[in-house]
């Protein structure tokens, strides 16, 4: 028994809190200049086998997610408990005290005290009810013989907002380890015009099955005068079974969630190969063509032949091609076509209208994750909890008064838990309504 | 005029105002309180005309969008923010002193920004990753976060000083240390708010609200002392110049969060190293 009331002491104390939180702060320092999530040669490169050694044995390049990180949280999520547990009960006997049983002599010994005597002559005093109403507080009162006792508090629910603050982290890392579990993380590369059914894990690229297929539709960049990117869009089909399900254009901070899981907008991949579209104009008729750089192809029914002979391209990114194009037997042509833009071109008598557009991979991550909701729930549970800690103050006011053969007696009194100056204003208010009405 | 000289003027009228702060101490004359403070009023009305003007600028080239988005931005932001509290302060509690060790943070921020050659003043067009309205919740919350400890960290110092030289034009102890105090509480919740708007923001944007990058470890580093801080004062009793000096230190990872990660270390917050 005695174990047991130290060890929770020990677990409910404020030196454990500090020392844990210290502990934290300072390792997580080393995961911040030692690089993280490197293999192995990484680490021997950088600091030397036995070094590396050494981190490996302590998880250094996972610290984060390391037994003795996750300890400390666990220290520290037990701390929260234990310390909330032992203190809450003596703050719900503060909140809910029968504050009409407090005597006349504790009043008088209150932080803020204030005393009238009015002589057995004094006109009736005014309502004491309506008093303090004029001061702000809507009070309850006790009759007992020739007393009255009156009561008004404010705020009192704000003791518990440390609590809430303690409680919050805990939903905090509720809502992590339910994203650790029944989430995932990952990420894949979709090429245009085709789909993927699976992600790939992030943790080790083991493939995970999404239930459905996602299309990349086409996938496109733009650009600021400047030359830097001004937007990564891609066009997303969601699809099973052959059906459409939902369509999207996702941009950098603008995903596509399907059935929990969420698309990112994260990179791309610039291929030799190009989408090429013919129209032949006359008909209307089009047709496409998947087309690798230098590779000739053909369009039988329309006797046409063409590839794609030479590139002019900015690093990856290709900005005019030169198409070389046949119709039957008559002489080829060769144009030079800006990507992605439709162009009229004459050949072999006909007209035709050609687009040549560079083909991409976009790079998706791809998430799932249940708990973040119950990680923002926390997150707006702990600015709950601080304000109700830091700018409520839990505020107390007695007015006591006793009549006898000699006259009245009035015993006003008043506590906070915190910024005094302020409730020592208030207090000061109130004593001037009762001055005043008192000088009547 | 154009934002660019308003914000160069700025440097200059900070300086201006902190010398006017500290001739209080040095000539013990506390009538030039009020010419400090109704100089450093103007000149923050400048530096907002300075910023504003800025933001309307980003739009006439086409680029428009808030100025809040380089460290160049940051930095003035972050000097507007200190001066903004400041006078807040000086008003509620009618101390004038605390000029004197304020203003110098905010002085030192502009100098910074004008002529450090690290940093480009140039307008640029917002990359993909930046196009969100999160951005301006995110940047705003931890720049009031971090104006905040460094008026706590400024307030720290003038309560050491107190303590050794019980100057009397320096406010009593238990004041400066009231004020510490307040200021650590107010930086702490717009720190909470800021994290979290970090968070939310790289959920949406990258598919994870924590990755453990230098910038969020070291946000939650500095969220750490403080808290580590508020506990020692609330249920240790620990006050004065502990905690003055926990103020001071408390600043100095302040300072690595928002300029020694993107500078010394690698990671998805390079946006701010110029």
């Amino acid at each position: 028994m005695k174990l047991f009331n130290q060890l929770w002491a020990f677990f409910a104390s404020v030196k454990l809190a500090i020392f844990t939180l210290c502990s934290l702060a300072v390792t997580s320092i080393i995961g911040t200049v030692i690089r993280q999530g490197e293999p192995y040669s990484f680490y021997v490169t950088k600091y030397g086998a036995k070094t590396a050694q050494f981190f490996h044995i302590l998880d250094i390049p996972e610290m984060y997610y390391s037994w003795w990180f996750l300890g400390l949280l666990g220290i520290l999520s037990t701390n929260l408990i234990i310390c909330s547990l032992d203190r809450i009960p003596a703050v719900l006997r503060i909140i809910n005290a029968d504050n009409l049983a407090v005597s006349p002599d504790r009043i008088k010994k209150m932080a803020h005290s204030r005393e009238w005597r009015l002589s057995a002559d004094h006109p009736d005093l005014a309502d004491l009810s309506a008093l303090l109403k004029k001061g702000g507080w809507n009070a309850d009162v006790r009759t007992q013989g020739r007393s009255e006792l009156y009561f008004s508090q404010k705020n009192r629910w704000s003791r518990l907002g440390v609590y809430i603050v303690h409680l919050s982290i805990l939903v905090i890392f509720i809502g992590a380890i339910i994203g650790h579990f029944l989430g995932f993380k990952g990420s894949v590369m979709i090429p245009e015009l085709r789909s993927t059914a699976i992600a790939y894990s992030a943790k080790d690229s083991s493939p995970i099955a999404l239930g459905f297929e996602v299309r990349n539709d086409s996938f496109g960049i733009e650009f600021y005068e400047n030359g830097m990117p001004k937007v990564y869009r891609s066009s997303l089909t969601v699809l099973a079974d052959g059906q459409v399900l939902e369509q999207k254009d996702i941009e950098v901070n603008d995903p596509l969630t399907y059935r929990g899981i969420t698309f990112y907008q994260s990179s791309y991949e610039a291929y030799k190969e190009f989408i090429f579209n013919i129209t032949e104009t006359t008909t209307g008729e089009v047709k496409q063509f998947v087309l690798p750089f230098q590779q000739q192809m053909t369009w039988d029914d329309k006797q046409l032949q063409f590839g794609i002979i030479n590139a002019e391209a900015i690093g990856q990114r290709v900005v005019r091609s030169k198409v070389w194009f046949k119709t039957g037997d008559t002489p080829a042509t060769v144009h030079w076509l800006d990507d992605n833009a439709s162009t009229s071109i004459s050949s072999g008598g006909k007209e035709y209208v050609l687009k040549v557009k560079q083909m991409y991979a976009t790079g998706l991550q791809v998430a799932k994750d249940p708990g973040v909701w119950v990680v923002y729930l926390g997150c707006g549970l702990m600015l709950l909890g601080l304000y109700m800690a830091f700018f409520l103050t839990h505020k107390r006011i007695w007015l006591y008064k006793h009549v006898d053969a000699d006259g009245t007696t009035l015993n006003l009194g008043g506590s906070s838990n915190k910024n005094k100056p302020a409730f020592a204003k208030l207090f000061n208010q109130l004593e001037n309504i009762i001055d005043s009405a008192n000088t009547q | 005029m154009d934002s660019s000289q308003l914000l160069g003027i700025t440097t200059f009228t900070y300086l201006f105002s902190t010398l006017l702060y500290v001739a209080i101490l040095v000539f013990k004359t506390p009538k030039i309180g009020s010419l400090a403070t109704a100089f450093t009023a103007i000149a923050w009305l400048i530096q907002t005309g300075g910023i504003a003007l800025r933001w309307v600028e980003s739009y006439e080239m086409g680029i428009g969008h808030a100025p809040l988005t380089n460290m160049y931005e940051s930095v003035v932001f972050f000097a507007w923010t200190i001066i903004a509290l400041y006078l807040l302060i000086e008003w509620k509690f009618k101390i004038k002193i605390i000029g004197a060790f304020a203003t110098p943070f905010a002085f030192l921020a502009m100098a910074y920004a004008s002529f450090s050659g690290d940093i480009s003043k140039s307008i640029s067009p917002l990359v993909p990753a930046l196009q969100s309205n999160w951005l301006i919740a995110h940047v705003v919350t931890c720049f009031i976060g971090y104006a905040a400890f460094a008026v706590a960290a400024a307030l720290g110092i003038m309560y050491v000083i107190k303590n050794r030289s019980n100057d009397n034009l320096l406010p009593p102890l238990p004041v400066i240390d009231d004020l510490v105090h307040k200021t650590i509480v107010f930086g702490f919740i717009w720190l909470t708010a800021g994290i979290i708007t970090g968070a939310i923001w790289a959920n949406s944007a990258w598919g994870t609200y924590w990755s453990w990058d230098p910038k969020e470890t070291w946000s939650l580093i500095t969220w750490f002392f403080y808290a580590i801080t508020l506990h020692a004062r609330y249920t240790r009793g620990w006050a004065g110049t502990r905690i003055a000096f926990l103020a001071i230190f408390g600043f100095v990872s302040v300072l690595f969060t928002y300029y020694g990660v993107n500078f010394l270390l690698s990671g998805l917050h390079s946006y701010g190293s110029g």
